[in-house]
């Protein structure tokens, strides 16, 4: 991207919360940290001072399969960069006089979460949708988090931190040749590991309720879907399109501007490499709950009866517009590959993803959709009282 | 390098555009000068509110109308409003520059059609409910209205649910012909744009904007009552929270002050996320969730605020630990290369932030608004690299204070308690 001034690197290692044993929720998390309170020749703070003097803006964080370490900077700061990272990665200090510190960080951000009703449901959501194990928190629990040893930490690092599956993606104004030279003398030599498939998913249809005196009723519900991988994918994420993307799609239009039943209502597909569902979530007063769920599950469950061609175009036009914005900013660039590399095996061009979202019909939408009807809900509220969920999930849940 | 065009159509609309051929993508947004501080009491809420309702229609577009067609253009398109302006904008691919352009015009000339008042009001009371329940609590409002008290800067942006469950139509036209005056607004554009096609489509567009009707400023409120609605209590009860959030607010710089720029720096110092002083001190050591400090440039007035998240047991230890690091930096100052690594991240994030029209329109179209003024990248770049340790010194001097008002929310339980 010799048009830009930036680099970006996308370094993501099979180190994710799947790989937490069951009783120490949050392990992943508190590694993730630990590994950057001081690395190689830095401590913590000369790290923090180094990523700071190179204007590397940086993220880390846990998901489900991987831990990933995001860092955007000036394009001359890409190859300090790059063996400031590799040191993380591969020399963590891991001290243990830091650990409770590191714990203590771990237990705040969780309470912090506590007061999140919409995160709440979320959470819970993801849970009954994938199962205990595979729909866990990125946060952990707080009795996983307060057992964890200095020895669970080194452990969790020895097992899981290595070369084998990792994928460190680049973008911006770099030369590629050059930037597989620094990344081979950098990891080329990290030693190897075993990966472990991801757990199926368990999650059933079923309707849990927080009691709250909440100003809102907070709505979450999820169904079943095919993931990124599938070569269906594409056919349900038009759908989903048209749907909650964009002041036009439906959910949008229907429950919120022509009712006004809420300020947020909203709908997405989410993709494991072996699970995906469609999440969605809407908020808004007590009294207009129920009227809210229903209507919107009335118009996921009734998408095909009057699908329009104009739906599809405005969805095609946000969607290629997206793609060629993608092209001003290295990080987002260096973030997609590296999350096509994981899904695909590969990352895919940015004229091949065009072609394939020109190429959709209304028929394929219509062929997913028919295939695969929503149903099985999931559904968690939170609000001061329960709603009652629409009969075709009723029978399976509690 | 991207090129500043400016000019001032003949109704007194201003047009700023950074032009940057390069650009994959168009930026383009109205900046207009109403914001709550415009606001008397009965209007409360109202430029939010009509912002809400530019969407909802115009002469030649019904609400649905606007809506497929913002998204037919498929740019990320929206709309916020401030204490100072209300701005709706959109970015797009260059070749929808016209579309886009007679779009956005047609909606700053809204019908303001009576049912669609009525279904809007749910919606923003469904916002101002969806407030309610987040963190922090609307301690950041109440810290305004303590402060500043509750009008003017202080005046909450979405207003109360009392005023707008009792907000009448004509009120917005009024409060709309006084505000929406080509004089009060500013179009500004970056990134790949057409700025001679801009200025003639928008010059032919906006003929009428000069006749809008004129209307009187309403009466000031009297300053010896509190507004319907709003409370100047400093704790905050919430239900079941388990943090504890504590807003501090005192005086900073305003966006025309010398000290803008050096008042940055130092809040960056004492409060950036990932390694400040407040950050190693009570972050890093798990004592709090959060604890930051920044200063918050009004046109004419500046806050400074601080803000900590903690559990509410270790509320009070934390903040003696957070005046402890102020009252030091105050009779300290700083070091220099805590000063060198900060504007290294500074000028990083100002030429990462160059590289999107959309990240560049607010910052261009906000500072034209308010004071007629543009700084290139490159500018703003220089400025800073002249700042100096002592600028960072005195400006601690001036602005940070262990006095600040304070706010706290916190569970009934624990409010109760203490």
């Amino acid at each position: 991207m010799p048009w830009l001034r930036t680099a970006a690197l996308s370094l993501n290692l099979h180190a994710g919360v799947h790989r937490e044993p069951t009783h120490l929720g949050g392990l992943s998390g508190m590694v993730c940290e630990m590994i950057q309170r001081g690395a190689g020749q830095y401590s913590s703070r000369d790290l923090v001072a180094a990523q700071d003097n190179l204007g590397i803006d940086r993220n880390s964080g846990v998901s489900t399969a991987f831990v990933s370490f995001g860092a955007a900077m000036p394009s001359e700061s890409l190859q300090a960069a790059i063996s400031l990272y590799a040191d993380i990665a591969r020399n963590p200090h891991l001290p243990q006089d830091q650990l409770d510190d590191a714990r203590m960080m771990a237990v705040q951000e969780l309470r912090a979460m506590e007061d999140e009703p919409t995160h709440r449901v979320m959470r819970r959501l993801r849970e009954l949708h994938y199962g205990e194990r595979l729909g866990r928190s990125n946060y952990g629990t707080e009795t996983g988090i307060q057992d964890i040893t200095q020895e669970d930490i080194r452990d969790f690092y020895q097992t899981n931190y290595h070369a084998t599956g990792g994928i460190l993606s680049i973008a911006g104004k770099v030369d590629a040749a050059q930037v597989i030279d620094w990344a081979e003398a950098a990891f080329g030599d990290w030693r190897t590991g075993k990966l472990e498939d991801l757990p199926s998913p368990t999650g059933a249809a079923k309707y849990e309720h927080f009691e709250s005196a909440s100003s809102q009723t907070h709505i979450g519900f999820a169904f079943d879907a095919v993931p990124y991988s599938h070569p269906e994918y594409f056919k349900l994420r038009a759908g989903m399109g048209i749907l909650s993307d964009g002041m036009s799609s439906r959910l949008f239009d229907r429950v919120r501007e022509k009712r006004g039943l809420c300020y947020t209502v909203t709908a997405s597909c989410h993709s494991l490499k072996n699970g995906g569902g469609v999440f969605g979530y809407a908020g808004t007063t007590p009294e207009r709950a129920q009227e809210t769920l229903d209507v919107t599950i009335h118009e996921i469950e009734s998408l095909l009866d009057d699908l329009e061609s104009s739906e599809l175009e405005r969805w095609k036009v946000r969607i290629e517009s997206g793609l060629i914005m993608e092209q001003e900013s290295s990080a987002s660039r260096a973030s997609s590959m590296a999350s096509d590399f994981y899904q695909l095996g590969r990352p895919m061009t940015t004229a091949e993803l065009e072609t394939l979202i020109e190429s959709l019909t209304l028929d394929d939408i219509r062929d997913y959709w028919s295939a695969n009807p929503p149903k099985d809900y999931r559904i968690v509220t939170l609000g001061p009282n329960p709603l009652t969920i629409p009969e075709s999930s009723e029978s399976t849940a509690v | 390098m991207p090129e500043f065009r400016e000019t001032t159509l003949s109704n007194g609309l201003r047009v700023a555009a950074e032009i940057d051929g390069r650009g994959y993508s168009a930026a383009f947004g109205y900046f207009v000068r109403a914001g709550s501080r415009d606001e008397v009491d009965r209007e409360s809420g109202l430029s939010h509110f009509l912002e809400h309702m530019m969407f909802k229609g115009t002469k030649r577009r019904s609400a649905a109308d606007v809506n497929r067609e913002l998204d037919e253009l498929g740019g990320q398109s929206n709309a916020y409003t401030s204490e100072e302006q209300t701005v709706y904008y959109a970015t797009v691919l260059p070749k929808f520059q016209d579309r886009l352009i007679d779009l956005l015009t047609d909606m700053l000339s809204p019908t303001l059609d009576a049912d669609e008042f009525a279904t809007e009001r749910q919606v923003i009371l469904e916002e101002i409910a969806k407030y309610e329940d987040q963190p922090p609590f609307g301690a950041f409002e109440r810290a305004m209205e303590v402060h500043f008290g509750p009008r003017g800067l202080g005046r909450r942006i979405l207003g109360t649910t009392e005023s707008i469950k009792t907000m009448e139509a004509t009120t917005m036209r009024d409060y709309f012909h006084r505000r929406y005056r080509p004089e009060n607004i500013v179009l500004a554009a970056s990134g790949n744009i057409d700025f001679d096609a801009l200025v003639a489509q928008v010059e032919q567009l906006t003929q009428a904007w000069s006749q809008r009707p004129t209307v009187a400023t309403p009466a000031a409120d009297s300053p010896d009552t509190v507004p319907d609605g709003i409370s100047l209590e400093p704790r905050i009860a919430i239900p079941d929270a388990h943090q504890a959030y504590m807003v501090g607010i005192s005086p900073g710089p305003c966006s025309t002050s010398n000290d803008r720029y050096a008042a940055r720096a130092l809040g960056s110092i004492m409060g950036d996320e990932g390694g400040s002083r407040l950050f190693w001190e009570l972050i890093d050591s798990g004592r709090a969730e959060v604890a930051t400090l920044w200063p918050h440039e009004f046109m004419n007035e500046g806050a400074w605020f601080t803000y900590m998240v903690c559990g509410p047991e270790d509320a009070k230890s934390n903040c003696r630990l957070m005046d402890d690091i102020i009252q030091g930096t105050i009779d300290k100052g700083i070091k220099a290369e805590e000063l060198k690594q900060t504007l290294s991240k500074a000028t990083a994030g100002a030429i990462m932030q160059s590289e999107r029209p959309s990240n560049r329109l607010f910052g261009i179209g906000s500072r034209w608004l308010t004071c007629g003024e543009y700084l290139s990248t490159d500018e703003a770049l220089d400025r800073l690299r002249n700042i100096t340790v002592d600028d960072v010194e005195n400006a601690a001097k001036k602005y940070l204070t262990t006095d600040a008002t304070e706010i706290v929310a916190v569970s009934e339980d624990t409010a109760a308690a203490s």
